[in-house]
């Protein structure tokens, strides 16, 4: 992944929201030790280096400025690896609708 | 012209933005701190049955297949006394625009801000709704943006909501991913303010009338095919949208099925702690949002929720994470449909629930959701390896949230746990006292109060007469 963007190109931003002691004072105490943050994708305003503040045009037409953090985002969530306290269930219940039969 | 964006500033102008985004005066309805005209708001803020299923049928949604499940119904019956195990249909929710039926809600929600002439429409959601209002809001032409509670501290996101964000950006939607924390509602205000948009909410009387089509549509297919109503429709229970838009069409379909809310049991964890975040291998239809919700709904993005589930549940029972991933494996083994999890919940329910019934009754689950990659328990449960969590075959009871997730080894094992919901109603009676600060309730209060725990005015005056409040 490139660590530098043009402008013009699809990134993904970062920024705090909230300080740690700026949060409602409805959340648990672990959640009040740590920041509200923020990521959010758009088109870059401007060429940018990843960790240096850029500007962006987000998809709902805001102008949003962030730290970069990543160019042409994508995704790596999957379907896992195969875990094993499933992967026999099928086979049970088919010999279960046999024995019935 | 520069807006005050402190926490507390924006959060004081919650009142007027949120009347801004809605378009809608709930003043008119409300009666009192405590009572206000709930039928009312519905039949007059909202939309009527004909013309919700004429907005969907435009929008594509609806209309979804009912599918018996034959081999998990002989599963049942196998596991049942003799005679016992009711026939389980399943509506296929999966089937709507987005894949699931949020996209019921969405499509009243967008068109009614495409109506108003709002720019956009915005929705503060971690679950399939976001996925839902984008995808309406390209078919209307409108702006979207949605706001999730994604990460933890550590930047790190469960696969399902990390799918969830995927699905929004890939209908072209603004996505705001936030850490964990009540302020998503902070952020939304914010951005409401700042874009004009309609705020989708899922708590509006627009959403909820968009669930009303459900309960209708499966009362219809039951009756036309089996020719008699389901004895019990079961309905995955989160934010209580669900089980009141279903109930409501249920009822205005003539049926008296029981409506049976069902949620994962995730006692212990808090929903906005940094450290449980994680630990949760559901991230709807649980406990944390269905207890809080049905026993203090005007805790929303809304003044009055139109979603109030304990007006209609008969019951409310819980499983566990292990069962919903079990049953999710048996529905794609079995039944050929690779659907859920987290949808799964009532059908889990429902396997337990079917085996109190003759053989001769049925019982409806009303959703499924679709399946992707991180929406899957292979996913589910490989992060929650990762997170410390132990994963096991066993017994149901042996599930710990956050600690042990037991699939069960046997189908047999199915059961649920019977939720007490008398003591939700004891439960929202007091919030509905304390909340407001009350010391004295009126008999419109009293009756309100009644009207909305599904409960005599006997019972409410107890739990009053127990508070020390005056009525």
């Amino acid at each position: 992944m490139s660590n530098t963007c043009k402008q013009g190109e699809w990134v993904e931003i970062h920024y705090v929201v909230l300080l740690a002691g700026e949060r409602s004072p409805d959340v648990p105490e672990d959640t009040k030790k740590v920041p509200l943050e923020c990521w959010v994708k758009g088109w870059a305003l401007s060429s940018g280096t990843v960790g240096e503040p850029v500007e962006i045009r987000t998809p709902a037409n805001r102008v949003v400025k962030g730290t970069l953090i990543r160019v042409n985002p994508g995704y790596t969530h999957s379907f896992g690896p195969s875990v094993p306290e499933l992967s026999s269930i099928g086979q049970e219940l088919r010999a279960m609708l046999k024995e019935d039969d | 012209m520069s807006r005050d964006l402190s926490y507390d500033a924006v959060m004081a102008r919650r009142g007027e933005i949120m009347k801004k985004a809605l378009g809608l005066e709930y003043d008119e309805f409300i009666l009192s701190d405590i009572a206000f005209d709930y039928e009312g708001m519905m039949e007059r803020a909202g939309y009527s049955l004909e013309e919700v299923r004429q907005i969907q049928q435009q929008a594509g949604v609806g209309n979804t297949p009912l599918l018996e499940l034959k081999n998990i119904t002989q599963l049942v019956r196998q596991t049942s006394k003799k005679g016992y195990g009711a026939r389980i249909l399943l509506k296929d929710e999966a089937a709507n625009p987005s894949g699931s039926f949020k996209d019921r809600r969405a499509a009243v929600s967008v068109y009614h801000a495409k109506k108003l002439g709002y720019p956009g429409v915005l929705a503060a959601t971690s679950g399939n709704y976001g996925a839902a209002v984008a995808s309406q809001a390209n078919m209307a032409n409108l702006g979207c943006i949605i706001v999730q509670e994604v990460f933890d501290s550590h930047h790190i996101g469960q696969p399902e909501i990390i799918e969830k964000s995927r699905k929004c950006e890939a209908y072209g939607a603004e996505v705001i991913q936030l850490t964990v924390g009540p302020e998503l509602f902070y952020v939304s205000l914010i951005l409401l303010e700042e874009t004009g948009y309609f705020n989708a909410s899922l708590y509006s009387p627009f959403a909820i009338s968009g669930v009303e089509t459900l309960g209708y549509e499966l009362v219809e297919q039951t009756r036309s095919r089996y020719g008699k109503d389901p004895a019990y429709v079961v309905v995955t229970h989160a934010g209580g949208g669900n089980v009141t838009g279903t109930a409501r069409g249920v009822r205005k379909a003539g049926a008296k099925s029981k409506i049976i809310g069902a949620s994962v049991d995730l006692t212990g964890l808090h929903m906005a702690s940094d450290n449980d975040f994680n630990k949760k291998s559901f991230t709807t239809g649980h406990t944390g949002f269905g207890v809080p919700f049905a026993t203090w709904p005007d805790r929303t993005d809304v003044p009055k929720n139109a979603a109030r589930p304990l007006r209609y549940l008969d019951r409310y029972v819980l499983v566990t994470q292990g069962e919903v991933f079990y049953v999710t494996e048996a529905l794609a083994q079995v039944e050929g449909l690779e659907r859920g999890p987290a949808g799964n919940t009532s059908l889990a329910a429902a396997i337990a629930l079917a085996r109190e019934l003759p053989e001769d009754e049925i019982v409806v689950v009303q959703e499924t959701e679709y399946t992707g990659a991180g929406k899957h328990p292979q996913a589910q449960l490989d992060f929650a390896r990762k997170n410390g969590v132990e994963v096991i075959r066993g017994e149901p009871k042996q599930n710990v949230p956050g600690k042990v997730i037991a699939i069960p080894e046997h189908f047999s094992q199915l059961s649920f746990t019977e939720m007490d919901i008398d003591r939700m109603r004891t439960s929202y009676i007091r919030n509905a006292v304390t909340r407001n600060n009350v010391t004295k309730v009126t008999q419109d209060e009293l009756e309100f109060l009644a009207e909305d725990t599904n409960s005599t005015l006997e019972f409410v005056s107890s739990v009053l007469g127990s508070l020390g409040v005056q009525f």
